[in-house]
């Protein structure tokens, strides 16, 4: 059986060989990814006159918010950053999310779909479809024409999902926030077309080429915080349709409530608590968690439950203006 | 050896290396998808639940009989997925213990030219397949003058499909003497040629013990050895300055990205168009992180660190010891080495849009951070891809390629693409849909004292009446339509700006 040999594979120790390269006016991987992010944040910012960076609070965007830091310093940022709060996140996001921002002074927007939280949406009571589209999607789309915003960073790699892999640095969006995978512009060496016409955008993401090693290995050179979700700790978990949940707050539904049980995970992605399984886990240092995913056997998007409402559902989601 | 410390170890090394961006072409039953498949199963990328999918997806749709079919993996889109043939440039990612590898698979057949183009603009490397059974066709031509027109330095010939004519080396040796030809005929001299079975890999990452006679490297041995480094012009310093970063009243710099050569604190510089000179004050480097370094302090991370020297293609931040006024679009360069400086230029065009060329239409031109408006001036001819004959010149329609002369509103700062991949490369877009419209290679500048018109609008102030208290309004009104891409000059009684 292939799998079997795969597995083997995954499970040799990595191989620690020494590599050679003229350190002289060339870059490495990491180096040369982060010349080139900076180079799209740039641009976007000299480019267009509204610009926000949508902030998810996971790894890949706390490198990206590093990365837009690290362009203009000496200077401060010139756009804000903007969270869509569900309302369903890990309270250890929305923690994690404000120390940030005001330890480095970014202006944080954030934008939740409160007629849908009134109405008492949530993935336990209308399914993760109906959670997504409204307190996702939606809100994202109100917020993006709320402030006029003319372009928005994400921080999607195109490592995570075979949609994602097709998509441009400069993705662009009609005035109703779609993507329209036949028909994007050619994008050609480090030159990005940033014409729009008024109500359409731009999405733009820097982390394109960035891999789900890369994005650790920098959080790791760089000490970026991260939430700390992502290390391993004992957590009160229930096992619901095969997904390990974490019971995060009170909503959890009554009849899960019995059977919760402490369990030591950790989670690779983070977002509704509800929708994002958790891996057993110790890693408890970046290096073991990079270890622990050398030698695993899942890849990253399929502790999301989302990815699996329908066939091809993230290019669904895409196409509908989620990302 | 504790466990923690190999890890350690595995990712200090994976630090340091290097990336390669290369480029695959191959016609639809070449076995492209295949070999990007192989290349990424056996480098260990894929996961279990990848995997499962795939063995599922290869029993219903797939079109490789018992085995595995690749090609379901890299064809991501549903709907190319209905009709069986990539239709994008898909971007792929792998690593191997020597080096990093960003792959851009796109298609072959003939209506996505454009694709190819895109895919392959980045690229260090290019692998052309032929199917061993047919050899070198009319697209392995059309996919070579692509690759050689893109610039891409080293081409990778693999001929595939060896098993079908029982790895016999008379096959292989006519196809590469017929590839030979072809590459000569093009001036294309690195190119390097390889055995395969992508189906069975062999050759793909190890040598194969079918084809005795052939004693070169696996092709994956090679891909991670190939020399790179000195593809990059390290010789002509180019700075486009992309953004004018002014925090505060002490700090004034000049951020971009090193298009070519190199630039030390101390060189003297010249700024384009101004011709002002100054000398470089500091550099400041993003924090380039080191295996091993430790010294960075996690609640004040370092952002913005000196550094004495950049090169390509390291985004960085210039001061200068002098104040000069130096905008985005405008260029950095060393005094003793400077660009053409014109409006004037001959190159060779890719035509990327639905939309035929239209001659009378004035394009927004992006070269560098610079946007002006452009138009086609005269055409000189059409290549014909498939038998790289020139045909006369007539407007261009999708996918076509040719010779043109431009004509821009603002001056640019540009080298022959042959010279300078960065600062030879330009896109047109169309100003009322906003489509990149087609691509250029500049091949070299044209005399402008025989431009007859000016492209741009004058407008004389004087004789609209407005009075001279408003003359610095409109000169930043006129800047900023410039900025936008709009140029308009201004004639005053005593200048013009």
């Amino acid at each position: 059986m292939v799998s079997d040999i795969i597995r083997q594979m995954h499970s040799t120790p990595p191989i620690t060989g020494t590599v050679e390269r003229d350190t002289t006016y060339s870059l490495s991987h990491l180096q040369e990814l982060e010349a080139e992010s900076i180079h799209i944040i740039r641009e976007v910012a000299a480019e267009f006159e509204n610009p926000v960076m949508l902030y998810s609070i996971g790894k890949d965007s706390s490198v990206m918010v590093r990365l837009a830091e690290k362009a203009f310093a000496p200077g401060k940022v010139p756009f804000p950053l903007m969270h869509i709060d569900s309302k369903w996140k890990f309270k250890e996001m929305i923690q994690f999310r404000d120390e940030y921002a005001r330890q480095h002074g970014w202006n944080l927007i954030v934008e939740s779909n409160m007629e849908a939280f009134r109405a008492g949406v949530g993935p336990f009571t209308h399914g993760s479809k109906v959670h997504t589209d409204l307190m996702k999607t939606k809100a994202l789309l109100d917020a993006l024409n709320k402030y006029k915003f003319d372009a928005a960073f994400g921080g999607a790699r195109r490592d995570e999902e075979k949609s994602r892999a097709k998509e441009r640095i400069f993705s662009f969006r009609d005035q109703f926030q779609q993507w329209d995978p036949k028909n994007q512009r050619p994008e050609l060496w480090d030159i990005y077309n940033a014409r729009i016409h008024k109500g359409e955008s731009i999405r733009v993401f820097p982390l394109s080429n960035w891999t789900e090693l890369d994005i650790w290995q920098y959080i790791r050179l760089e000490h970026i915080p991260i939430v700390p979700l992502y290390y391993a700790k004992e957590r009160p978990c229930v096992e619901i349709d095969g997904n390990l949940i974490m019971a995060d707050d009170d909503r959890l539904p009554e009849k899960y409530r019995p059977l919760i049980r402490p369990r030591m995970v950790r989670f690779r992605t983070l977002g509704c608590w509800p929708l994002t399984g958790a891996v057993e886990s110790t890693a408890t240092t970046i290096e073991e968690i990079v270890e622990e995913m050398m030698t695993t056997t899942k890849s990253e998007r399929t502790t999301r439950v989302i990815d699996f409402d329908q066939e091809a559902s993230m290019e669904q989601k895409k196409r509908e203006g989620y990302f | 050896m504790n466990k923690d410390l190999d890890i350690k170890a595995y990712l200090d090394a994976d630090e340091q290396k290097d990336l390669l961006r290369l480029l695959t072409a191959g016609s639809v039953d070449d076995g492209k998808s295949t070999l990007i498949g192989r290349l990424l199963f056996d480098s260990k990328k894929l996961y279990d639940d990848q995997l499962a999918a795939l063995e599922r997806d290869s029993k219903r749709v797939g079109n490789a009989g018992d085995h595995i079919d690749y090609a379901l993996l890299l064809d991501g889109l549903k709907a190319e997925r209905e009709e069986g043939i990539t239709i994008d440039v898909a971007y792929r990612y792998f690593s191997t213990n020597r080096r990093k590898f960003i792959i851009a698979d796109t298609p072959g057949h003939e209506q996505y030219t454009r694709n190819m183009i895109t895919g392959g603009s980045t690229a260090n490397l290019a692998i052309i397949l032929v199917d061993a059974r047919t050899g070198v066709i009319t697209q392995t031509r059309r996919h070579t003058y692509l690759v050689s027109l893109l610039g891409i330095k080293h081409i990778v010939l693999a001929v595939n499909k060896m098993d079908l004519v029982d790895f016999d080396q008379h096959v292989f040796d006519k196809i590469v003497a017929d590839y030979k030809q072809l590459t000569d005929s093009l001036g294309i001299d690195d190119v390097t040629c390889f055995p395969l079975s992508a189906l069975d890999g062999d050759n793909v990452v190890e040598r194969s013990e079918r084809t005795p006679w052939y004693d070169g490297p696996a092709l994956l041995d090679f891909l991670e050895t190939v020399p790179i480094h000195a593809d990059r012009n390290y010789r002509d310093f180019r700075f486009p300055v992309q953004y004018v970063l002014r925090p505060n009243l002490d700090f004034r710099g000049f951020s971009g990205k090193v298009a070519s050569g190199i630039i030390r604190v101390g060189d003297e510089v010249m700024a384009l168009p101004s011709m002002k000179r100054s000398h470089v004050k500091s550099i400041v480097l993003p924090y380039s992180p080191q295996a091993g370094d430790d010294s960075c302090d996690p609640d004040h991370p370092q952002r913005g660190a000196e550094g004495d020297v950049a090169f390509p293609p390291q985004s960085v931040t210039i001061t200068l010891e002098d104040e000069i006024d130096i905008s985005r679009g405008e260029m950095i360069v060393h005094p003793d080495n400077v660009p053409s400086i014109g409006r004037h230029f001959t190159t060779m065009l890719v035509w990327m849009d639905e939309e035929p060329m239209d001659t009378g239409k004035q394009f927004f031109l992006k070269h560098n951070t610079n946007t002006t408006r452009a138009t086609i001036a005269a055409i000189r001819h059409r290549v014909d891809v498939n038998t790289l004959e020139k045909k006369p010149g007539q407007p261009f329609v999708l996918n076509e390629i040719g010779q043109v002369d431009m004509l821009t509103a603002k001056t640019l700062f540009f080298d022959a693409y042959n010279d300078n991949r960065q600062t030879g490369a330009f896109i047109l877009i169309d100003p009322i849909t906003n489509n990149t419209s087609a691509v250029g290679m500049i091949l070299a500048p044209l005399d402008e004292s025989t431009l007859a018109t000016d492209i741009v609008p004058t407008l004389d102030l004087q004789k609209l009446g407005i009075e001279p208290e408003h003359y610095d309004a409109i000169e930043i009104i006129v800047k900023e339509l410039a900025r936008q891409g709009i140029e308009v000059k201004v004639k005053t009684p005593s200048s013009s700006f």
